[in-house]
């Protein structure tokens, strides 16, 4: 073992009390920050792993980002010399008509699943309760390669959407609110003033809130002579198989289609934002302990260094040079630190098992049953790093000073 | 070694900078062999000490050179001036100022462990070698707080000679130990001036400085009587 390490190991050996402390004070802060960082990443990772299982990836829907260019526009330009004011936009009929050329567009992309979709509000009532819902026409053969549908089916099946002439797939938290349970008759009423029987076929539950208390599943025809849109959908969602390539061919499919296409990504921007800054602040919170702890380092080395001066003048004046002795300082630091960070992942790991073991029920936006925690060596690596610099610095500070120290002043002092 | 000596002062000032200046030493020359057993007295703050720090390199004059085997040392990096002393120039204090955590034969063995060049079975074969001439050998595993002054001033003149230094400064080295101790310790000094070392003690016992080949008297800070005295 090098010398001044060896010192080093004495020094704070013989100060076993203070060293467990400052030993505690960087278990604390790795220990934490470790269980930190894998709760947040796991949450995160939760989070998104269920968007992207329970919404499709991509969605082109019935609409533009941009005003329609008006027919007056058209006529007269832009750089026209006549103005016109107060042109009364033209009135669309929103949807996708005509779908089928489009899907078969989409559908020849690579590594793409298309589904069409026409979703529309309709009241479903049940025992005299009425309960607004998202109706989605789909086409069942179609939507079980863009979404968990079939997987996320309690009761029932997919497939009797085919079967049952008026069948109807409710999700779980509405069956609850509704008391409608598989086979039951529901009554659904459309904007469109149109009433009809459907069937319940299936119940639903994605683990989604959202979803599951307020949609309901029926086939596209079905819908459609509901809503009274025959031939038009208004949502195409896409399931994709390299997620990460959602934003780019969203972006390629609404410059190619006109209409508005949008990526998981972009339609949860704000819950990812919201994640960004919770990120911020929990991590200047395990900061904060962290520099805790480094204090703590910084604090034990002055008192070794301020307690060994005599010892330092007489390393001096043997031949140790100034970065012998600011080695053995600094080395006390890292010895600390290294210590610390040790226990502090054995720490994270434990508080990680804990907090994953712990079970909780949570109804927000989605459902959950325990806290979702990630295991990721970068998570052990980094609050090292943190931990071994902060501890490093906390002993490179006292230790500078020990290393300019007068070797004469002290003996003349001591003597 | 120099026909000169081994160790050289010449036109040596040392001031101490501040709002008053303190001169130390003033206009120091002398040289010193191998062999010699060289003692400095002189009244309280005549500047022995300052003497001694100058000699072994650990503080730089004002003006001046010191020059060690012929080799000027005022240009000499701290660094530099460190290896030189490690190698070269062994040091004993008033105080022991052994390092508490460590044993007796740890203590001896720093020097030799900082300058590398013995493999450890014969840095601690030596090591135990310089405690058992000073008397010290039964002791060699205590800590200093298991040691009486006498011995702990010992193990501090055994790791003062670890390095095999051609130059030994003693600064009061019998300051703390009673007339027995104080007398074994100016033999051991002795003895090592014998053997060819060239050794330089502070001293204020002038019956201890009876034991010594030359003595140097200063006062105010300037040599006034460099005497043989054998």
């Amino acid at each position: 073992m090098p010398l001044t390490l060896e010192i080093a190991l004495t020094h704070i050996r013989e100060r076993l009390r203070q060293t467990v402390l400052s030993v505690l004070g960087v278990m604390t802060g790795v220990g934490f920050a470790v269980a930190m960082a894998a709760l947040m990443q796991g949450s995160q990772e939760d989070f998104i792993r269920r968007i992207i299982d329970a919404t499709p990836h991509i969605t082109v829907r019935d609409d533009y980002r941009a005003v329609p260019w008006q027919p007056a526009d058209t006529v007269y330009g832009a750089a026209a010399a006549v103005a016109l004011a107060s042109v009364k936009p033209k009135e669309e009929l929103r949807g996708i008509r005509n779908p089928q050329p489009k899907l078969a567009l989409l559908a020849a992309l690579p590594g793409v699943a298309v589904a069409p979709t026409l979703r529309g509000p309709v009241v479903l009532r049940f025992g005299g309760r009425d309960v607004a819902v998202s109706l989605l026409g789909i086409e069942p053969k179609a939507e079980v390669r863009v979404s968990k549908l079939a997987e996320d089916i309690r009761e029932g099946s997919l497939n009797d959407l085919y079967t049952t002439a008026n069948g109807i797939i409710i999700g779980s938290g509405l069956s609850r609110k509704l008391g409608a349970n598989l086979g039951d008759s529901v009554s659904l009423s459309s904007s469109a003033g149109t009433i009809r029987r459907a069937k319940v076929v299936g119940i639903v539950h994605s683990g989604v809130v959202a979803i599951d208390d307020a949609t309901a599943y029926a086939r596209l025809k079905v819908v459609q002579v509901l809503l009274d849109r025959p031939n038009v959908i208004n949502e195409i969602r896409l399931r994709l198989d390299d997620v990460g390539n959602a934003r780019a061919l969203a972006q390629r499919i609404e410059r190619r289609l006109g209409y508005r296409t949008e990526s998981w990504e972009e339609i949860n921007e704000s819950v990812l934002e919201v994640f960004q800054i919770r990120n911020i602040i929990i991590y200047t919170v395990v900061g904060g302990i962290l520099v805790v702890a480094a204090f703590g380092i910084f604090n034990i080395v002055s008192t070794i260094v301020f307690e060994k001066t005599r010892d330092i003048a007489i390393l001096k004046s043997l031949g140790f040079t100034e970065a012998d002795v600011r080695a053995i300082f600094v080395s006390e630091g890292f010895l600390i630190g290294s210590f610390g960070t040790v226990l502090g992942w054995g720490l994270g790991y434990a508080l990680c098992r804990l907090l994953g073991s712990i079970e909780i029920k949570v109804r927000s936006f989605a459902e959950q049953t325990g806290l979702p925690v990630t295991y990721d060596w970068r998570h052990y690596a980094i609050a090292a790093a943190c931990a071994l610099t902060a501890a490093g610095l906390a002993g490179y500070l006292p230790a500078r000073r020990a290393g300019r120290l007068d070797p004469v002043a002290i003996i003349r002092g001591a003597a | 070694m120099t026909a000169k000596g081994f160790v050289r002062a010449e036109g040596v000032h040392r001031v101490l900078p501040g709002p008053v200046p303190v001169t130390l030493v003033r206009a120091i020359a002398l040289s010193i062999a191998g062999g010699e057993f060289v003692v400095v007295t002189g009244p309280s703050g005549s500047g022995k000490s300052s003497l001694l720090y100058l000699l072994g390199l650990l503080d730089r004059p004002t003006e001046g050179e010191i020059l060690i085997e012929g080799r000027p040392t005022r240009a000499l990096s701290r660094d530099a001036a460190a290896a030189l002393r490690l190698a070269s120039i062994g040091f004993v204090f008033q105080f022991h100022f052994l390092l508490p955590e460590f044993s007796a034969l740890e203590n001896v063995m720093l020097p030799m462990r900082r300058l590398g060049r013995l493999e450890r079975a014969a840095m601690e074969a030596r090591g135990r070698d310089l405690l058992a001439t000073l008397e010290m050998a039964d002791y060699a595993d205590r800590r200093p707080d298991q040691l009486s002054g006498g011995q702990r001033q010992r193990v501090a003149i055994a790791r003062a000679l670890a390095n095999a230094p051609k130059l030994v400064l003693a600064d009061e080295p019998t300051g703390n130990l009673d007339s027995r101790n104080a007398e074994q310790v100016f033999v051991i000094l002795a003895d090592l001036a014998a053997a060819g070392h060239a050794v330089v003690a502070v001293t204020h016992n002038l019956d201890l400085a009876a034991r010594a080949s030359r003595r140097i008297t200063l006062l105010d800070g300037r040599i006034v009587e460099d005497a043989r005295t054998r």
